[in-house]
């Protein structure tokens, strides 16, 4: 995809030593941020992150960690003055 | 409860937990023009199907199950991709919530799938142990959790369910190509009418006081003054909130830069260079700066607002573009309106 927001800014780290190589984060992410290497997944496309945590929430080793949420203005917005918000610092949409 | 006159309903089918609603796969007209009233926001929270299993075609103990949202624009957009086709839907409590925005929030998650799955008795109504979920539905889901909860494996499908036949035609193999994110002029076009609504309240408020600054001149208040200077005054705000709203979104990845403010921005420095040689063309250098600095900032506003309905953004990006931004955006809005006012009086 063209569309590409700012560099160096996720949350994502992944454990490298923790992996099993399952695949399942390459699968679930929407904008290949993952690629099996050798057995093993690496970091391929760090900056198409969104950090939606669905890779986190997949993965079954855990080797997976991104502080999960919306990249949304207005739920940023809710969340400064503490309007609405899973928990804290995790901005949600809608009407909770 | 299932509404028998609802416009999806087509009949009831016996399986071994009692009765399941058999749903349509085509649209009515009232579906579609529900579709375009949410796309509005109007009781846009409201438009819902009841959580539950639900039969399309003849289904049987071996048919395919897929699960989705109860937002009843996900239902209609699913269903629709489904026609000629038997297979179970277990729709998941997202409380009128899409796929992925209630995956983010984890209403479409583990636990509420884990007990949809033992509360409908799919353990009875199918002899296989695998579910299908949207791709967009994975940020709220463990699947070893379910598995070791239900015994139910999950199998991921396309992200959109436009290519839900080719995935299911394909043995429920998704190819790299259905499994990315776009971003299309056409999905972004389809939300800009809920920015739209979302600063229609604000908006109000925004031209009312436009108005009233207007009127204030050399010798206070005047109500001429105010219809003829708050009438241009208005369109720079309307023509603002449309560049940033609407012209930013469709033109988005042919502007320069990533921020959306910074996007947003620049397109409004071109709709006050065009007010400037049209309807502005004999305002006062003054009301000229006052334009220039407020324009763009309310353009950046309004176009910072979409990061919410675009694919590729994300919650650190964000917080970093409006720690910047806002600040920008309030002291530009503030200074113009100083010079602007000032201008008038002096």
């Amino acid at each position: 995809m063209n569309l590409r927001y700012l560099k160096d800014v996720v949350t994502l780290e992944l454990d490298s030593d923790k992996c099993t190589g399952c695949g399942l984060c390459t699968h679930v992410c929407g904008h290949a941020v993952f690629a099996l290497n050798g057995g093993v997944v690496e970091i391929f496309d760090r900056d198409g992150c969104m950090e939606c945590g669905a890779c986190a929430m997949n993965c079954p080793a855990e080797a997976v960690a991104v502080r999960p949420g919306v990249g949304c203005a207005w739920a940023i917005f809710n969340d400064w003055f503490k309007k609405t918000g899973v928990s804290e610092h995790q901005p949600a949409c809608g009407e909770n | 409860m299932v509404d028998e006159n609802a416009t999806w309903f087509k009949g009831w089918q016996q399986t071994p937990v009692g009765k399941v609603a058999s749903i349509s796969t085509h649209m009515r007209l009232k579906d579609k023009l529900g579709g375009c009233r949410v796309r509005w926001g109007i009781r846009r929270m409201h438009y819902t199907v009841p959580a539950g299993l639900y039969a399309v075609g003849e289904p049987g103990s071996d048919s395919p199950v897929l699960v989705t949202a109860n937002y009843k624009l996900s239902f209609d957009l699913l269903r629709r991709e489904l026609s000629g086709r038997s297979l179970w839907l277990l729709v998941l409590e997202t409380f009128g919530i899409n796929v992925w925005c209630a995956a983010g929030k984890r209403t479409f998650g583990t636990s509420e799938l884990v007990n949809r799955i033992h509360k409908v008795e799919l353990e009875r109504v199918v002899s296989h142990r695998t579910i299908i979920l949207p791709q967009l539905g994975a940020p709220g889901v463990a699947p070893h959790e379910v598995k070791k909860a239900t015994g139910f494996r999950i199998r991921y499908g396309p992200v959109r369910a436009g290519d839900l036949p080719q995935y299911l035609d394909n043995g429920q193999k998704a190819t790299e190509e259905i499994r990315r994110i776009r971003f299309s002029l056409w999905d972004r076009l389809v939300l800009t009418p809920v920015e739209l609504v979302t600063a229609w309240k604000a908006s109000l408020v925004a031209l009312f006081l436009i108005f009233l600054l207007s009127g204030l001149g050399r010798n206070g208040f005047s109500f001429a003054g105010a219809l003829s200077r708050g009438f241009t005054l208005g369109l720079t705000y309307l023509g603002a909130l449309l560049m940033g709203a609407v012209v930013t979104p469709a033109l988005l990845p042919w502007i320069p830069g990533r921020a959306f403010s910074l996007k947003g921005a620049q397109v409004g420095l071109l709709w006050a260079l065009l007010l400037s040689l049209t309807l502005a063309s004999n305002w006062s250098g003054a009301s000229l700066v006052g334009l220039f600095f407020i324009a763009p900032a309310l353009t950046a506003y309004f176009a910072m607002n979409f990061t919410g309905c675009s694919t590729f953004t994300s919650l650190s990006g964000v917080e970093k573009e409006m720690r910047i931004a806002v600040p920008v955006i309030i002291l530009s809005i503030v200074s113009g309106g100083v010079v602007l006012l000032v201008g008038r009086i002096l």
